[in-house]
């Protein structure tokens, strides 16, 4: 699977890409995570909020950045 | 009653009976104001960051930005993004893509900019510890006088033509799939917690580091040391605080604390006003990330207006609270 996240470099943002590795790595997903600065992919996908987690192209149902929420999101991306 | 009560019971046990402090003397004034204030800033905090979460679930800025576009009558357009901005989800990380996004939906460079002034200037969080700390009409000012700044400089700034002053690229973004979230009451709540913890995690050194300032300040400097400097008689104290805030950048929630104390030393009301909205609304790295979008000559003309607008709120407190 694909991962991004995308956002706007703030601290925020850097630490949702963490999250993202992190979860990754503890359940042996096998996918490909990006991290983007790039703002205009954003808007592109109809959002204005920073930063977003996109799924093999789709921005996550993200509930919140905590990890739980974040797994949660990768896990059902899986299915 | 004071809903406080039980905290200050805490507090005076905690200090003059555990700690054993003599009470009125310097040293449990200091402790016991740190530790009373301490607990009920975080305890506001959390309460007020919750519900306010809450309410922001139902603002999201897709909605804002459909709304904003069919907007028809001009300043009521400035009036309503300023109102807006109030509850909406702002923090320096999303400035760049809602600023797109608001051009992208046709919402006038004016308006946006009502809305880019409000957010960070008038914060929810200040506002109910205003209104916690010294009183509902203080809270009240706070937020008319910063409604008005965001509403009448979006509006003159519309009038300036100035979008020859963003970067091209801005307006070349299109968006290619809309999107909406379904949230249910229960995401809405899991969310606002979610959230919660996530800003008491990130900001309650600050206010401790705050109160502890704050406390010092209580227990040791004499009560009319800033009179002289800060007081409402000197005339450049207003300018000179904002021009402080400026290189200073931190949440409202650590300055609430400070300025609480300036205020109690002697400094007039308008003038910590304008330190504690120049530190959290006219902020550097704010400004750096900006300039992803914006050419540097309309920063400077976004920061001044704010400024005037803060400066000129200052020298309103300042007439209007004796």
């Amino acid at each position: 699977m694909r991962i991004a996240v995308l956002g706007s470099g703030c601290a925020t943002c850097k630490r949702l890409h963490e999250t993202v590795e992190s979860v990754v790595a503890k359940e042996k997903i096998d996918a490909e995570v990006e991290y983007s600065t790039d703002v205009t992919k954003i808007v592109e996908l109809g959002l204005m909020h920073s930063p977003v987690l996109v799924i093999n192209g789709k921005p996550a149902d993200l509930k919140s950045n905590s990890e739980n929420d974040v797994k949660e999101a990768i896990l059902s991306g899986l299915e | 009653m004071d809903i406080f009560a039980p905290i200050q019971w805490f507090a005076d046990w905690l200090v003059y009976t555990i700690f054993n402090t003599t009470k009125g003397s310097q040293l449990g004034n200091t402790v016991n104001f740190f530790v009373y204030d301490t607990i009920k800033i975080l305890l506001l905090l959390s309460a007020i960051i919750f519900v306010v979460s809450l309410i922001r679930s139902y603002f999201p800025p897709e909605k804002t930005k459909k709304f904003l576009s069919k907007a028809k009558f001009p300043i009521l357009n400035n009036l309503s993004a300023a109102l807006v901005g109030i509850v909406t989800p702002f923090c320096s990380c999303s400035a760049v893509p809602l600023f797109i996004g608001f051009v992208e939906a046709g919402v006038p460079l004016g308006v946006t900019f009502s809305f880019l002034i409000s957010a960070p200037m008038v914060n929810e969080v200040a506002l109910v510890l205003l209104w916690g700390l010294f009183g509902w009409k203080i809270a009240l000012i706070y937020i008319v006088s910063g409604v008005t700044i965001a509403t009448v400089a979006g509006w003159v700034m519309g009038k300036l033509k100035l979008e020859k002053w963003v970067e091209e690229f801005v307006y070349k973004v299109k968006i290619k799939q809309a999107y909406e979230k379904k949230l249910t009451i229960k995401d809405r709540a899991h969310y606002a917690k979610e959230y919660m913890v996530d800003i008491v995690k990130s900001i309650w050194v600050y206010v401790v580091i705050g109160v502890g300032i704050g406390a010092l300040m209580h227990g040791y400097a004499p009560n009319d040391l800033l009179v002289k400097y800060a007081g409402p008689n000197n005339f450049f104290a207003v300018p000179l605080a904002v021009l402080i805030g400026i290189p200073l950048y931190s949440n409202a929630a650590g300055t609430i604390p400070i300025v609480s104390v300036l205020i109690a030393k002697g400094m007039a009301m308008g003038t910590a006003l304008a330190f504690m909205m120049a530190v959290t609304a006219l902020s550097l790295p704010e400004f750096i990330i900006l300039k992803k979008v914006l050419k540097p000559k309309l920063i400077v003309i976004y920061a001044s207006i704010v400024g005037l607008g803060i400066i000129f709120t200052g020298y309103l407190f300042n007439v209007l609270i004796r």
